[in-house]
């Protein structure tokens, strides 16, 4: 009889293999922009390809040193998408422009703090202990655009920028990071508490109006930034991050509905007070009407000639670099999407929608592989923050929902959301280095009886080593 | 595009779209592969693909891995006595709240504790007077049993068995 057991592989090899494959696809679509302009294949395009390939090894490195069993997925997909995006906003570079550069400067300073975060936290339970401390950082990230002097104003209908001398930051992406962490920290401490106490009506158990405070919390937030920053999708990608993850604590439907609910209601009243609501949703529903498609501002010019960019792309779509992207506003950050359906087509598109997918579900492998309830919640968030994301962003411009201002996670230009965006792969990376590993079983060594070795050297090695690495246990 | 016929540039368009599908079934493969972890590596055992291509391989089922269900009493006072298994550890000794109450001279009050780990059980001294013994060496600290291994705590004698 054979007793197997369940032995962790690293497989970072495979990871390298992706790498390069993703690489390709990156440093591919590069060259296709290049091919189809001007320019060529000139030494700007080989500079930005190897400074890319560069960092996207040094991370693999990294991983094999700081997170040897880290899911080997996750990185290979967002490099792709990363290196498309990079591609495709060079691709809207006019004469002059430099949002391409930037996007790339951008991407080496994202992946340095990743790795960062990797290198230094080492363990994500850590986080847990700043469980209030993120809280108050939320409040006041999402404060900050509002104080006078380093806020850069009304940009674009919405206040959600400061400037800090000649950069611009949107720090409500740094702030779904820390909510995330608040609300996992609270929910593994507080989950019993909710998930037991209330009165039942029907077939659901309503919590206790008491327990209710911190989704009272979540939901004055998101109207907040609703009414002060004029920032709709900001506002229900928080608010829809609280629900998912007292849902995913508790597995009780009420909280999702009684979260409906309030959302819905709340967005009805902004609807019928505030004038960009409405303008969304009127250009949303009424988009082909001729007197809402020139109206400015909140007209509906911007996601129509989005459609009709994808209607020409078809199916194979008209080639990078080959399409007229430049009819369509902001085609390389919040209309990025329509610029995929039209120069790689309806097959380009789903490639990219997949590549999403995948990253949402090794994300959530991760927090079903992991065991402590905080890691759990915090990979779960995390990885739903990313899908909501593109849910928002991708519905909205294949107007499927009204068109709300969130970035397409990694593609769309932008340092604040990409920054924001690699530090969830760094944290999900890490999650899934403590879900895949072997189980940390330092109190009692598991290994067979050595037979040579006498038994007072085996008591102590059985002994862990004070603040060793999990490492320190590895199986054979 | 001055010197590159339009012909490459068409076959360089299909092709990325070919790269990008190429990308994420690789990406899929390796999931497919990484489901395995986590379940038992049976060496030598056909795949359920193997079988179905050769259905000669089926001819030989190997065994079923077993898991312990049930803890029998081999020696001593209590010897016959069968105690199923269930997830949770057990205690062993003369001590009235042990799972198991040894009615042996020669155990201690909480003698050992036997409890599982993943899919292995793990047995564990408890500073017994007179010592546990897996497979007649002397515990120093927990220890996997396997099915059919002796375990001596003073005249008993228990074993796992599926």
């Amino acid at each position: 009889m054979i007793q197997t057991e369940t032995t962790p592989k690293p497989r970072r090899n495979v990871e390298l293999a992706l790498i390069v494959l993703a690489l390709v696809v990156g440093i591919g679509a590069s060259a296709l922009v290049s091919i189809n302009s001007e320019s060529g294949l000139d030494s700007d395009f080989w500079f930005q390809s190897s400074l890319l390939a560069v960092a996207a090894f040094a991370f693999h490195v990294v991983l094999r040193l700081r997170a040897k069993y880290a899911d080997p997925v996750i990185l290979p997909i967002v490099v792709a998408l990363n290196g498309l995006g990079l591609a495709l906003i060079h691709r809207m570079d006019g004469p002059g422009d430099d949002t391409g550069n930037n996007q790339l400067r951008w991407t080496l300073i994202a992946m340095a703090v990743s790795i960062a975060v990797i290198w230094f936290l080492k363990d994500h339970r850590i986080l847990r202990r700043f469980t209030y401390i993120s809280l108050a950082a939320s409040a006041f990230l999402l404060v900050l655009p509002l104080v006078p002097g380093i806020s850069a104003g009304e940009v674009l209908g919405a206040s959600v920028w400061i400037r800090i001398g000649p950069m611009t930051f949107q720090p409500g992406e740094i702030a779904k990071i820390t909510l995330a962490i608040f609300f996992a920290g609270y929910l593994s401490s507080n989950r019993d508490l909710i998930l037991l106490a209330g009165r039942k009506i029907g077939p659901m158990q309503f919590p206790r109006f008491k327990d209710l405070g911190p989704m009272i919390t979540a939901w004055l937030v998101s109207i907040g930034v609703l009414v002060f920053q004029r920032d709709l999708g900001s506002s229900v990608l928080f608010f829809g991050l609280f629900i998912v993850m007292i849902y995913v604590a508790t597995s009780r439907i009420s909280w999702v509905v009684i979260g409906l609910a309030l959302i819905l209601g709340g967005g009805f009243i902004a609807s019928k007070i505030f004038s960009h609501v409405a303008f969304r949703i009127d250009s949303w529903i009424n988009a082909f009407t001729p007197e809402v498609f020139g109206r400015s501002p909140g007209g509906s010019g911007q996601i129509v000639q989005g459609l009709f960019g994808m209607a020409d792309g078809g199916l194979v779509g008209t080639g990078l670099g080959q399409g007229r992207p430049d009819l369509v506003p902001f085609a390389n950050s919040d209309m990025i999407v329509a610029l995929i359906g039209e120069e790689l087509g309806l097959i380009g598109l789903f490639a990219v929608v997949m590549l999403y997918l995948l990253l949402f579900t090794r994300g959530f492998r991760a927090a079903l592989g992991t065991r402590d309830a905080f890691g759990k919640l915090l990979a779960c968030g995390l990885s739903f923050a990313i899908a909501l994301q593109c849910f928002v962003v991708i519905g909205g411009v294949t107007r499927l929902i009204p068109l709300t201002g969130l970035t397409t996670p990694f593609l769309a230009a932008g340092g604040s959301s990409l920054l924001a965006n690699w530090i969830i792969v760094g944290l999900l990376l890490m999650i899934s280095n403590t879900a895949r590993g072997p189980i940390d079983t330092t109190p009692m060594v598991n290994k067979p009886p050595a037979s040579s070795t006498n038994p007072a050297a085996r008591k102590s090695s059985a002994v862990p080593t004070p603040g060793a690495p999990t490492e320190a246990v590895k199986h054979p | 595009m001055n010197d590159i016929s339009e012909l490459t540039i068409t076959a360089l368009r299909f092709g990325f779209l070919l790269l990008l599908w190429v990308l994420i079934f690789s990406i899929v493969s390796t999931m497919r592969r990484d489901f395995q972890i986590g379940r038992k590596a049976v060496t030598g055992a056909p795949t359920a693909r193997e079988v179905r291509k050769h259905p000669e391989l089926a001819a030989s089922p190997t065994p079923a891995i077993q898991h312990a269900r049930n803890l029998v009493v081999t020696e001593g006072p209590l010897k016959g006595t069968t105690l199923p298994l269930a997830a949770s550890p057990i205690l062993l000794g003369r001590a009235q709240e042990a799972t198991l109450v040894l009615e042996d001279d020669y155990a201690s009050g909480r003698h050992a504790r036997l409890f599982p780990q993943g899919s292995r059980w793990f047995i564990e001294d408890l500073g017994s007077t007179n010592g546990t013994y897996l497979a007649d060496q002397q515990l120093t600290r927990a220890l996997p049993v396997e099915l059919g291994v002796p375990v001596r705590i003073g005249k008993t004698v228990i074993e796992l068995r599926p």
